[in-house]
């Protein structure tokens, strides 16, 4: 895991006290709200429905058990003891007080922590793919760069008022789990003759107008990262619509250049930057690849008697294992993931105690470290296979052994309209309703890998355009209703849902969410997932089925 | 003359920005719209008492042929959240090699200043309502930054 220096250091000191200067012109009335909008937005607060929300940097979403704990005492100290865990691999609060937010910088701070540009129109947190370095089909290990990403990005003096929020995302394995396709700009880690490189995306993106980004440069060598990336921020900087708020993303400058012409633009502009002083150096690359080595891992046989044995006889293990566990590259260790998908809880949210717990458990089993997955769940990524079994039972104690990674049950799920002011509809209640209604487990399983994203509004915080059911809520008239979409992806092969049709009443979601399920199982043919018997047998189905006349 | 911050200093500007509709090639010290300066061009050449000044829209390489004859380029924030000027005094200092004044003119507000250094603007007419001192010490909030920049011409990673 990367450490800070004394600069690392020295920069979140120092935003630490700009931002307590900057709070306490505010409160003085010195800035103006619109002024210190722009603030305080740079820096994660958001004034919300009920109470500010701060959202709080968790770089392509490693934490240690140091930091973890730091958290879990901020949340009881400062807040009300939860948390909420982000689709883009960040942590938010929900009630802070706006005058204890430069304090709860410097709690973060002091664990190498921070807030820096979780929100406004600047370059936001570098996500990554969550098995990074453990992941069996990964090609190289993605975090060395989204570091020296991060650090590039980080006060960027040129790019801190661009026309519109910018994101980043990196995979460096063959199996798209970070969403790239669906970012401002997208890293893919590729390998070209014999070396590895770069091939970036660039304009994809969710929101009003979802987008699946086109590739705009097919081999980027690595030392040319950093250059390459300002040539395209400088182009958006310069020419995004700024004009109207939501035409402002790279996407649509990107399509209204069209790609081949964005990508000249862009490399006019970085024939003048390109083996510049921001050319990466062999020693830069080397540094921050010092920081992700392998941990201590002991030298162990692929698998565990005992391990084998309980697996026979203990029918929840069992089912923990084939949903929630996945291989891993290191003989003898398992990847972990642990449910933050209970029903009657937000997705995504963990209390404090949880998030103790967590912090204990990854000491105990994984080199005392976690991820923050973007599905809102966290991962113990080096776990030995003959611990599982105790793991799995301290987790079912904590509550976080929900077998249903990937299922239906396990909702990505933005606030919605209970805390965010943005929103048009609530979230949570519709999964945790969906949740209620799937409460059999046996069927889940049988269902399978089944993806459902609810967004409270348009901008598609719980990324609804790529869940294969994907559902927004939208106003009609001052009530609350929900568009419901079908097909879409968020992995290798990203696809947008299909918009069904009419809108529906919150309490018709669970029926809808049914038929189209049950259609699905009628359906299927050899074995196939939900989203490719749709892909096979197309919208026209599903449709008749959810608005037949009953 | 307003004040400005020049050099991190406060002084008296020497120039002062005039629109469209005041300007003339009789003006002296003066910063002259682009479009005008371009139309006049002919007039004006070698004049080194005068400046121009850029909208965020302005294409900075309109003025590549001849930046270095201009003792000031200004260029406008129409809004402190615009940010493409930032962009324009990059290129215009690293990639014209420009040698003289980059002035940020318009909505130019203390908690903006030392990104706008880092591009290389070296001088700053202030909004209305900010304290200039307050502003010459937001000049210096940040000891280190990560970036190649115009004040910092090597990236941290070069000097860690």
């Amino acid at each position: 895991m990367y450490v800070y220096d004394k600069h690392d250091q020295q920069m979140v000191d120092e935003r630490v006290s700009q931002y307590r200067d900057q709070t306490s012109r505010f409160l003085s009335g010195e800035l103006s709200d619109e002024e210190f909008l722009h603030l305080r937005l740079r820096n994660g607060l958001y004034i919300q429905r009920l109470a500010p929300m701060l959202r709080i940097a968790v770089p392509y979403g490693m934490l240690s058990s140091i930091q973890l704990r730091k958290l879990a005492y901020i949340t009881r100290h400062f807040d009300k003891g939860y948390a909420h865990l982000t689709t883009r691999q960040n942590v938010q609060l929900n009630w802070p007080k706006l005058e204890e937010v430069p304090d709860i910088l410097a709690e973060l701070a002091s664990v190498e922590m921070h807030a820096i540009q979780t929100s406004g129109n600047c370059i936001r947190n570098t996500t990554s793919d969550q098995y990074a370095g453990v992941a069996t089909d990964e090609i190289e290990d993605s975090r060395p760069w989204a570091e020296l990403i991060r650090q590039w990005s980080t006060f960027h003096p040129e790019f801190n008022w661009l026309p519109r929020k910018f994101k980043i995302a990196v995979t460096g394995a063959r199996e798209d789990r970070a969403a790239v396709q669906v970012h401002d700009i997208g890293i893919r880690m590729i390998e070209q003759d014999g070396e590895v490189g770069f091939q970036i995306l660039a304009g994809g993106g969710l929101g009003r107008t979802p987008v699946i980004a086109p590739v705009i440069r097919e081999f980027l060598p690595k030392h040319h990262l950093l250059t390459y990336l300002e040539a395209i921020l400088r182009v958006y900087n310069r020419y995004g619509r700024r004009d109207n708020k939501f035409k402002a993303r790279i996407k649509i400058l990107v399509r209204a250049m069209k790609p081949e012409v964005f990508a000249e633009k862009v490399d006019a502009e970085w024939a003048t930057i390109k083996d510049g002083p921001e050319t990466l150096t062999d020693a830069e690359i080397e540094r921050a690849k010092s920081f992700f080595t392998k941990p201590a891992y002991e030298a162990l046989p692929e698998t565990d008697a005992a391990y084998e044995q309980v697996l026979k006889q203990d029918f929840g293990f069992k089912t923990w294992i084939g949903r929630n566990v996945k291989d891993h590259q290191q003989s003898g260790y398992a990847i972990v993931n642990l449910a933050v998908k209970a029903t009657s809880v937000a997705p995504g949210d963990v209390t404090d105690e949880q998030i103790d717990t967590i912090a204990d458990l990854a000491d105990r089993y994984s080199f005392g470290e976690i991820r923050v997955t973007h599905e809102q769940n966290a991962t113990l990524a080096d776990v030995k296979i003959s611990e599982l079994y105790a793991l799995w039972k301290e987790l079912c104690e904590a509550e976080l052994a929900t077998p249903n990674l990937g299922l239906l049950t396990d909702i990505i799920c933005c606030p919605g309209g209970d805390y965010c002011s943005l929103a048009n509809a609530k979230s949570i209640p519709v999964a945790e309703a969906i949740q209620r209604r799937f409460d059999d487990l046996d069927y889940l399983h049988d269902l399978g890998d089944l993806d459902i994203n609810i967004s409270g509004c348009m901008n598609a915080c719980g990324h609804h355009h790529v869940g294969n059911i994907g559902i927004l809520g939208v106003d009609k008239k001052g009530e609350e209703w929900y568009q419901v979409s079908v097909g879409g992806s968020a992995y290798s092969d990203a696809a947008l849902a299909q918009i069904l049709g009419p809108s529906f009443a919150r309490s018709d979601i669970p029926d809808v969410v049914d038929k189209l399920v049950s259609l699905y199982v009628e359906q299927r043919q050899d074995g196939e997932q939900f989203v490719e018997t749709f892909n096979r047998v197309g919208i026209a189905p599903f449709k008749e089925r959810v608005y037949a006349a009953s | 003359m307003p004040s400005i911050i020049k050099d991190r200093a406060i002084a008296e500007s020497e120039f002062t920005v005039v629109d469209a509709e005041s300007a003339s090639v009789e003006g002296s010290n003066v910063l002259l719209p682009l479009a005008y300066y371009l139309a006049h061009r002919d007039q004006l050449k070698g004049r080194n008492d005068i400046g121009i000044w850029l909208e965020a829209g302005d294409e900075i390489e309109d003025i590549a042929e001849f930046a270095n004859e201009l003792a000031v380029v200004a260029l406008n924030f129409p809004a402190f959240a615009d940010g493409r000027a930032y962009s324009s005094a990059n290129i215009l200092k690293r990639t014209m090699q420009y040698q003289g004044e980059i002035r940020a003119i318009g909505d130019v507000r203390r908690d903006q200043l030392s990104q706008m250094a880092h591009c290389g603007f070296n001088a700053f007419e202030l909004a209305d309502g900010q304290d200039a001192n307050k502003c010459l010490e937001a000049l210096d909030a940040f000891t280190e930054n990560y970036q190649a920049t115009v004040a910092n011409p090597e990236p941290l990673f070069r000097r860690r």
